[in-house]
């Protein structure tokens, strides 16, 4: 896309076709020879990064389409069939979670990197104008993505943003009853959004096509903002622009890596493994973090119109960045006050996110506005105001220039950085030393932390923990508790509870399923099989209820993925290099050993029970666990707390069954077999990275 | 750095042939789950598990059609004249040679038992009809006899048998 293409095929098919269609001369003109400014950093990789997490986001995602049933009574199960059953779907389900975050990673490195080096001045301003759209594109995908497992999260999240638009007077219900197709968020609300999120990537992969476009038409911009004079100043994009790239994408391969395999849940939330329930709100309702500033900013205004407004114009603002800053030095390099105000703003960002995720409540709403009257001071204050009064340093003749003096210049941005960094953490410190009202609000202590043979990364379900603990569900929270998702062939699957396949039809035997109807037309009962789930102790919800005191007894297949509690600044931060991910077990042990008189004057309602560590004390289930209620053969004790670890870890598996199972199949596996074990290799290309997820494949945990 | 052609390899060939060998073998490892979630996933193997069949019910003359693994199964309860028919038959008539002693379990000859998809091209073939008294295929008019085998038409071979056992002598498991 760069003038006239030098592409000469010898070969005569070649010049027979490349003179009716010259695509192998574009794609030489535009990914080979084109000439790339000899002087990009790092932060350039991120475009060629970018480009490949939409090709892995489609890609996963029409596979999971494969598997997935768009249906409010059938998309939560699906999504448990994946995670269970479907080969590799684990695997692909939480590459495509856990790659829509990367991509937002991803483009907002890219986004910062365009700022601070001003890659939207002249004459680029209509390729950062469609970067805002392709980054309203992919909000818009990653949002209806988020409803399609329809959990709580889903369910409340598609509620709250469809909600935005009735703001609007007038035409603002009429709207949001058009958006739902309905008079609430339902079946019709799910079919369209999976089809529109189907749709969305292919748009984007268009916009991409012109934003790659209006980047050949202008050029690359370059860390020191002068535009490429003569041949010294660029060199060939192959190899030295794909290389690089590539060195790029495997680094960053290596941060998604240890997400999909090492933390699948870190950046989901926990109620989104709860079945997504009209009537019941969650306690704190959080779109994905990468909406979070703009949350923030949403409800630091007190006016509903207004905060909707708000928002929308904090994305809109930035398509009106390259008039708003008409600084003729492009690159923040050479603009010591431009610098400062924008690791100011990058600060002010990230602040706004750790906001949108707390409750809008008391200093935290102060903060919010005192930051979002910030956000958009920087661009409509700041920026103006900046070309008036700084004095940039002289810019490089050239960027053979740049490259080659390498003199003392380059120490400032390195302080700048470190000054930058110490007053991000020094704020978030700020910020979470004011209200801990959210640790407390429902006045519940931490649980205490427990040692978890599946913890680490290294970790694996201990078979003898699982078969007590199978033996304490089935003795105990059985005759309440469902475990609807697990299946009796399960048990007897690698890296569980270690049953033989004729144990588990065995122990599918003793259960009665219904079944039918038969020629006569009526339902029967037959003994259970291994392919069978585990049946209800209930027929319905309301029979639960009717025999449990109006309280409904939760389904325990993904409890333990399903409960947690607030880690708090900085704790988790550091959980994603400790890997600790631990909160639903420590919870549930927790929960199940919690049981204690209620202090004096606290206002316990009838048929309720006092926890320490239930949310607002007040639980429906009286104390389950108590001392040689089940029998354990053996000889370990027969205790509450150990009933309750063991009860726990089963939970963790029946949560996340394909744990360790890499590593039980293969008992005693070598590292150079595992190595080859495909799975789990993914996409990773670097060797040390295959020696990583390697191990991983062999010591396996989750 | 010198621009000559080595003869030999150079290190930087080396590293070039090495990091593309192991770009290669990720690439390659990175499809593989890719492909594998196509086949049939854990749920639906473990809902194939054998079945078992009633067939005191099935009068004589009657057929039933039962599924296993989602394909329809034929279970025929052969008349004294349908099994004459079929045990009569020259071999050597036949495009996919089978006595009808291979078609059925020893000391069962009444109980015919085949998979019910046309082995042209899977539709499921009428009952009772056709020239041979067995199954007429309306699709593209293949026509199986009283055992279940080919005789004329587009089909190849004969409708064949699914894995099955008697159980007692009403009761068969099919798988």
């Amino acid at each position: 896309m760069s003038g006239p293409s030098t592409f000469q095929p010898q070969n005569p098919v070649l010049k027979w076709f490349e003179r009716r269609l010259p695509i192998m001369g574009l794609v030489h003109s535009s990914f080979v020879a084109y000439p790339t400014p000899r002087n990009l950093n790092y932060w350039w990789t991120f475009g060629g990064i970018l480009s490949f997490m939409l090709a892995a986001q489609i890609v996963t995602g029409i596979i999971l389409v494969m598997h997935y049933t768009p249906h409010a009574t059938l998309a939560f199960s699906s999504i448990e069939h994946i995670m269970r059953d479907v080969n590799y779907g684990w695997l692909i389900r939480y590459l495509h979670a856990n790659g829509a975050s990367m991509f937002f990673i991803a483009v907002y490195i890219h986004i910062f990197r365009g700022m601070y080096y001003g890659s939207y001045k002249e004459p680029r301003e209509v390729l950062w104008i469609l970067g805002v759209i392709i980054y309203l594109l992919m909000m818009a995908t990653g949002f209806m993505g988020y409803v399609l497992p329809w959990g709580q999260m889903s369910f409340w999240g598609a509620t709250v943003i469809t909600n935005l638009f009735s703001a609007f007077p007038l035409i603002g219900d009429p709207i949001v009853t058009f958006l739902w197709g309905g008079y609430s968020v339902d079946n019709p609300t799910l079919n369209r959004f999976f089809s529109l999120h189907y749709l969305l990537p292919f748009m984007i992969l268009g916009v991409v096509v012109l934003h790659v476009w209006a980047l050949h038409v202008a050029g690359q911009g370059n860390p020191a903002g002068v535009e490429p004079k003569t041949e010294k100043d660029t060199v060939p994009f192959t190899p030295y622009a794909t290389i690089k790239d590539a060195f790029g994408m495997v680094c960053f391969m290596l941060v998604y890596a240890w997400f999909v395999f090492y933390t699948p849940n870190y950046l989901g939330h926990a109620d989104n493994y709860i079945p997504a329930n009209p009537g019941v709100t969650p306690a704190h309702i959080v779109p994905e973090w990468y909406y979070l500033p703009f949350y923030a900013i949403l409800r630091a205004i007190p006016n509903k119109l207004g905060g909707v407004l708000a928002m929308f114009g904090a994305i809109a603002v930035l398509a009106f960045l390259p008039w708003l800053d008409n600084a003729k030095t492009r690159s923040g390099r050479y603009r010591p006050l431009f610098k400062q105000f924008f690791w100011i703003f990058v600060a002010v960002c990230l602040i706004l996110g750790w906001l949108g995720a707390k409750p809008a409540e008391g200093a935290y709403v102060i903060v919010a506005r005192i930051l979002t009257f910030y956000y958009f001071a920087h661009f409509i204050i700041i920026l103006p105001l900046l070309n008036r009064i700084e004095k940039p340093r002289p810019v490089p003749n050239s960027i053979a220039d740049d490259v080659l003096a390498k003199t003392g210049s380059r120490r400032q941005p390195m302080v700048s950085t470190a000054i930058a960094v110490v007053a991000v953490a020094g704020a978030l410190l700020l910020a979470s030393a004011q209200p801990s009202s959210a640790a407390d609000d429902h006045g519940a202590p931490q649980p205490p932390r427990q040692k978890w043979s599946f913890a680490g990364p290294f970790g694996k379900f201990d078979r003898g923990q699982l078969q007590r603990g199978f033996k304490v569900y089935k003795e105990v929270c059985a005759s309440c508790h469902s475990l609807h998702y697990v299946a009796f062939r399960n048990l007897a699957e690698p890296g569980g509870p270690g049953y033989s396949a004729a144990q588990a039809s065995a122990v599918a035997a003793e259960y009665k399923i219904q079944d039918g109807p038969n020629d006569a037309g009526e339902m029967f009962e037959r003994p259970g099989r291994a392919a069978d789930r585990f049946p209800s102790p209930f027929p319905n919800e309301q029979a639960a209820r009717a025999a449990n005191g109006g309280a409904f007894p939760p389904d325990l297949s993904l409890i333990a993925k399903a409960r947690t509690y607030e880690r708090g600044f900085p704790w988790f931060i550091f959980d994603i290099f400790t890997q600790f991910q631990e909160q639903g077990p420590d919870y549930l042990v927790a929960l199940l050993t919690g049981y204690e008189d209620a202090p004096a004057g606290f206002p316990l309602p009838a048929g309720s029970n006092y926890n320490k560590y239930f949310p607002g004390h007040a639980i429906g289930m009286p104390k389950p666990l108590n001392a040689d209620q089940v029998t354990y053969e053996d000889g370990t004790p027969q205790t509450v707390e150990q009933y309750s670890k063991d009860v726990t870890a089963f939970l963790m598996w029946t949560a996340e069954p394909h744990g360790s199972a890499q590593a039980d199949r293969h008992p005693g596996l070598h590292l150079p077999d595992s190595a080859v074990e495909p799975a789990l290799l993914h996409q990773e290309e670097g060797l040390g990275l295959g020696a990583l997820i390697a191990a991983r494949v062999w010591f396996n945990s989750r | 750095m010198t621009t000559t052609a080595s003869a030999h390899g150079t290190r930087r060939d080396f590293l070039y042939v090495a990091t593309g060998a192991v770009a290669a073998a990720g690439a390659a490892a990175a499809v593989w789950p890719l492909i594998s979630q196509m086949n049939p996933d854990a749920s639906t193997i473990a809902a194939g598990a054998p079945i078992e069949v009633d067939l005191a019910p099935i009068a004589d003359g009657a057929m039933i059609k039962v599924f296993w693994r989602g394909k329809p199964i034929f279970v025929r309860h052969r008349t004294e004249k349908e099994i004459k028919e079929a045990q009569d038959v020259q071999l050597s008539e036949l495009r996919d040679p089978q006595p009808d002693s291979a078609r059925i379990k020893e000391g069962h000859a009444p109980w015919l038992i085949v998979y019910g998809n046309c082995t042209h091209l899977g539709c499921i073939p009428l009952g009772n009809q056709g020239p041979y008294g067995g199954w007429f295929c309306p699709c593209h008019g293949s026509v199986f006899d009283t055992s279940g085998r080919i005789r004329q038409g587009p089909a190849p071979t004969n409708l064949p048998i699914p894995p099955y056992a008697f159980v007692s002598d009403t009761k068969i498991k099919i798988g």
